[in-house]
């Protein structure tokens, strides 16, 4: 048998014991009985023989090697008793634990989710990403995407690695229900199998499929198989139209398959695309490439690897792949900001669970002065001290786990809201949801957590100077619970210090960083991504037209008062920087200033309500062939020119990414016409800390002609409205379907949204961090409440004497409040220097925090000291009103 | 009681074991024939020989069932299982090494001293 068939037989065994020993006891006595003796002296006789049965079963039980369970659970059954009998104090300590392990599950669910949970593909740990490195490092640092010819190379050439190459393509799917705009992926056809996934229906690519000419094929999703197909199998071999081209459906991804970030609707083979510069080793699109170690191989010997290719390409190669290589790290799910704040509010939330430890630790302590005669007592019966301490620290671990099944509770409804609340969307959130790592780190934490808030009365149960514990009454034990109890209270604000301060940095960055004037007027402005016909864009020469078309269409649906055409819209994602000069000799092109560049169409300055500073702004006349010019913000002005007028200077663009000129050298000279209102492109929060600042416009018509697919493929249309902006969405849709029906806006958002968007993660932190730090005060006054009360009525035959020595109500007030003011000015102390620290890693942490000011410090420690006098006040009133004669008497 | 004392350390487990050894038997009958084989030498409170035979049936050199005895009762054999003669063995062995030893110092000691 072993010990949990001991521990299951337990009842069984206990009646074994008991038939063994009385069968011992009547053969015994029968044999003396026997013998002659009466039947009652005989089974004295026996017994006598026998000695004392209950310390031989005692003995027996121990044999069984199961004791300390026997133990657990008498202590659990006991724990759950006293539990049971002091509901009042069970109730506050379970609601404190429950809300503070509840916070720190919910918080660890989602770093669960989002940050710790392995990619969901197969030996997640074997996936690599590769990247290009070179030797040189600019403003962009030294890693690079890959060059698709690169990707073959190294894919035909290494023995270590299994690679896949991935691109974005997105595009318009057209068929009866109308066309809507879609993302897609250009995949090379082993990227199922380099991931271990299988498609839900069908088959990936074959290689045959990935070359130019091929039959056009595609992969669905699992989402867009049941928008478009209502999940039937019958898709797989019907066409669907993808950019205008019909394409055979051979397989459909199985459901959330994303490869990167969000999930696509499409994948095309990339093999099969025929733009030029696809095959380019320099100025190419850039690819993305993930791969497998195969078998038996390591991330070092994989990179080795990669560098002996990627010197070979170089010696083949020296005009695109000079002192360029290839990189290998572990494939990790890119999850942005996600990290930082997360990481910030776990930290959060670990203060408040502390603060509750503290309480119900303190809770306790006074519960075992309280029981510290009985403890005495058992001592005295003969427990050993460890076996108190076990038992006490048993009561904190059932109390723990009690509070962390209610905690997971709350965590599950918490954990929802939490990902309903954050700003945008929460990357992998479908990963986030309660399961076997959550409930094992809830079980780790309540039990710590027992652990923590346990350890202090447990270590009082030693039963030292026994006699002198029974013998004397609870007033002489205080003593020594003192230092502890206020140790407990001066943490305890130290931690709310911590939580209320950062909180109040938050009111003040969220308060500043709104005020802040965006550069724009964001209210009744619409921003709709736009895609052109498939049939367009393939022939520059409509394109132009096109767009006209688009602008004068716009125009007339009524509410709309003025339209323009824009590529990088503020405070959105997508940037475009631009070298400029503004000398005509250009040294280095690393070494130019950057700038944001922005193709406009005449009426967005209308449109955004930019305002003009000097000069004037494009119109109609700036178009291909006429002279070049583009439109600097005051912050360029000032960079470049410094006092002067920048107005009729000149800048000079290098070739090689100048919008003006495609597939020369040579540097545009172009001319400086306007001068406008910087505007906060990189949104309210981030744009001071942005490195590159300065902004350049240039005119949507004078971008060349080889480039006019492309950035088609960027623009955005900007509306300014005189109703509300989302009410002309749909009449907007309708009159720019175009002729064929399949030009499409997608991604709509208003200015005010997007400037909103981009305080959002301040929001977001400033409502976590103010419901924690209204916790974590709510809590530590609940805690001085508790621990003065339960001090001050130690203290009640003290006072007494005061009194019956002439101490006035006011004297005792006044006592018991000079006790709580030192706890509160040593917490607020440390607590204050610890604030200092958290709030540089906030700043640190987050885009347009500021270190903590002294108003603000001295503002929510005011807060605090307020609070924690309230809560000591009560219980000084209340030690006021002791009636002296009976205070003595109870001596 | 006063043999309790007496009685070295682990030599209640090497006599358990020897009884045992004789064949199936249970409690009573063990604390019985220890009596009468050491002619009352051996005097333990019977019931200490309980925790002793439970702590040797969780170390696996005993085993135990429920069979009926002569009179019709029910009560609790103690076999010995193959590790309990293995242990019997060696413990015995190492016994009679100790004793002999023991014999021979004080045999010498009587050599020395001369009749008295």
């Amino acid at each position: 048998m072993n010990w949990w068939q001991r521990l299951w037989q337990r009842t069984k065994m206990e009646n074994q014991l008991e038939k063994e020993l009385r069968f011992h006891l009547d053969q015994h006595a029968g044999e003396l009985t026997a013998r002659g003796y009466s039947p009652e002296e005989a089974r004295r006789q026996a017994r006598l023989a026998f000695g004392g049965p209950e310390q031989f079963k005692e003995e027996c039980r121990d044999a069984r090697g199961t004791r300390w369970l026997d133990d657990l659970f008498q202590d659990v059954g006991y724990a759950l008793r006293m539990l049971r009998k002091n509901a009042g104090f069970t109730a506050v300590a379970l609601l404190t634990l429950a809300l503070g392990i509840g916070a720190t599950t919910a918080m660890f669910t989602v770093i669960n989710g989002v940050l710790l949970k392995p990619l969901p593909f197969s030996a997640p740990n074997r996936l690599v990403t590769l990247q290009e490195k070179t030797d040189w490092t600019n403003q962009y640092g030294d890693l690079w995407a890959f060059a698709y010819p690169n990707y073959l190379d190294c894919k035909r050439e290494s023995r270590s690695l299994d690679m896949a190459a991935w691109r974005y393509s997105g595009g318009t799917v057209s068929g009866e229900r109308g066309a809507e705009f879609v993302d897609g992926y250009q995949i090379s056809p082993d990227m199922f199998s380099v991931l271990g996934v299988t498609p839900a229906r069908g088959r990936a690519f074959l290689p045959e499929e990935d070359r130019a000419g091929a039959t056009p094929v595609i992969i669905i999703s699992y989402g867009l198989w049941q928008r478009l197909f209502g999940a039937n199998s019958s898709a797989i071999g019907m066409t669907l139209s993808f950019e205008g081209k019909p394409y055979t459906i051979v397989g459909i991804a199985p459901p959330n398959f994303r490869i990167s970030g969000d999930e696509v609707d499409v994948f095309t083979p990339i093999g099969q695309e025929s733009s030029e510069d696809i095959q380019m080793r320099d100025r190419h699109p850039g690819i993305s490439v993930v791969a497998r170690l195969r078998p038996r191989v390591n991330l070092t010997e994989a990179q080795t690897e990669l560098t002996l290719i990627g010197r070979r390409l170089a010696i083949q190669y020296p005009d695109s792949n000079k002192g360029r290589t290839f990189v290998a790290d572990p494939l990790r799910p890119d999850v942005g900001q996600a990290r930082s704040t997360l990481w910030l509010l776990l930290g959060a939330v670990v203060l408040v669970l502390l603060i509750a430890c503290v309480n119900v630790a303190s809770l306790l302590l006074a519960r075992a002065v309280s029981r510290e005669r009985e403890l005495a007592m058992r001592a005295a019966l003969g427990a050993s001290r460890g076996r108190l301490v076990r038992q006490c620290l048993t009561e904190s671990g059932v109390l723990g786990l009690t509070g962390g099944a209610l905690g997971i509770f709350l965590a599950d409804m918490g954990v929802h809201q939490f990902v309903a609340f954050w700003p945008g969307s929460l990357p992998r959130a479908e990963e986030v949801h309660l399961d076997w790592r959550v409930l094992l780190f809830t079980v780790a934490v309540s039990l710590l957590s027992g652990l923590l808030f346990g350890l202090a009365p447990a270590l009082r149960a030693p039963a030292r100077e026994l006699e002198k514990l029974l013998r004397a009454g609870t007033r002489t034990l205080a003593g020594s619970s003192r230092r502890l109890h206020s140790g407990f209270v001066i943490s305890e604000i130290a931690l709310a210090v911590v939580l209320l301060v950062a909180a109040g940095m938050l009111v003040r960055t969220v308060l500043r960083l709104s005020a802040l004037d965006p550069g724009v007027k964001t209210g009744n402005v619409l921003i709709a991504r736009m895609a052109l016909s498939p049939g367009t864009v393939t022939d520059t020469a409509k394109i132009r037209p096109a767009w006209q078309n688009v602008l004068d269409r716009a125009r007339s649906v009524p509410g709309v008062q003025s339209v323009a055409l824009v590529d990088t819209v503020p405070m959105r994602e997508g940037i475009n920087e631009l070298n400029y000069s503004a000398t005509p000799s250009i040294a280095s092109v690393n070494d130019l200033p950057n700038a944001l560049a922005t193709s406009v169409t005449p009426d967005y300055l209308q449109v955004m309500g930019i305002s003009l500073l000097r000069g004037r702004f494009f119109n109609g006349e700036d178009r291909a062939g006429s002279e070049k010019v583009v439109v600097i913000d005051e912050v360029l002005a000032q960079n470049a020119f410094g006092a002067q007028d920048p107005v009729g200077k000149r800048l000079w663009l290098p070739g090689t990414s100048s919008p003006f000129s495609a597939g020369t050298d040579a540097p545009d000279t172009v001319r400086i016409i306007g001068v406008v209102r910087h505007v906060r492109h990189w949104g309210l929060a981030s744009d001071d800390q942005a490195e590159v600042r300065s902004q350049l416009y240039y005119p949507f018509a004078q971008v060349a002609d080889p480039l006019l697919r492309r950035w088609s493929e960027l623009i955005s249309i900007a509306v300014r409205t005189n109703i509300a902006p989302l009410s002309v969405v749909e009449s907007l849709r309708s009159q720019l379907r175009g002729a064929t029906g399949d030009q499409v806006l997608y991604g709509v958002r208003t200015m005010d949204q997007l400037a909103g968007d981009s305080l959002a993660q301040q929001r977001f932190l400033l409502l976590l961090f103010g419901i924690f730090a209204s916790l974590a005060l709510l809590l530590a006054c609940v805690g001085i409440y508790g621990v003065l009360a339960y001090l001050a009525n130690q203290r009640v035959p003290e006072i007494g004497v005061r009194m019956a020595l002439g101490a006035t109500a006011g004297d005792v007030v006044r006592l018991v409040l000079r006790d709580s003011l030192a706890m509160i000015f040593i917490g607020v102390t440390l607590g204050t220097f610890a604030a200092l620290a958290a709030g540089r890693l906030l700043v640190h942490l987050v885009d347009g925090m500021r270190p903590a000011e002294l108003s603000t410090l001295v503002a929510m420690i005011s807060v605090l000291v307020f609070a924690a006098l309230f809560a000591s006040f009560v219980p000084a009133r209340r030690a006021s009103r002791v009636d002296p004669m009976r205070a003595l008497r109870q001596e | 009681m006063a043999a309790k004392s007496d009685l070295p350390q682990g030599t209640l487990d090497l006599l358990i074991l020897k009884v045992i050894a004789l064949g199936p038997v249970h409690g009573y009958a063990i604390a019985q024939r220890l009596q009468q084989v050491s002619r009352d030498v051996v005097q333990v409170p019977q019931g200490s020989l309980y925790p002793a035979l439970h702590r040797l049936e969780n170390r696996g050199l005993l085993t135990a069932d429920w069979n009926e005895t002569e009179t019709g009762r029910e009560a609790k054999f103690y076999r010995l299982t193959r590790k309990g003669r293995a242990q019997l063995e060696t413990e015995s062995a190492s016994w009679d090494r100790l004793t002999e030893a023991i014999g021979l110092i004080l045999g010498m000691a009587d050599a020395e001293g001369g009749p008295r």
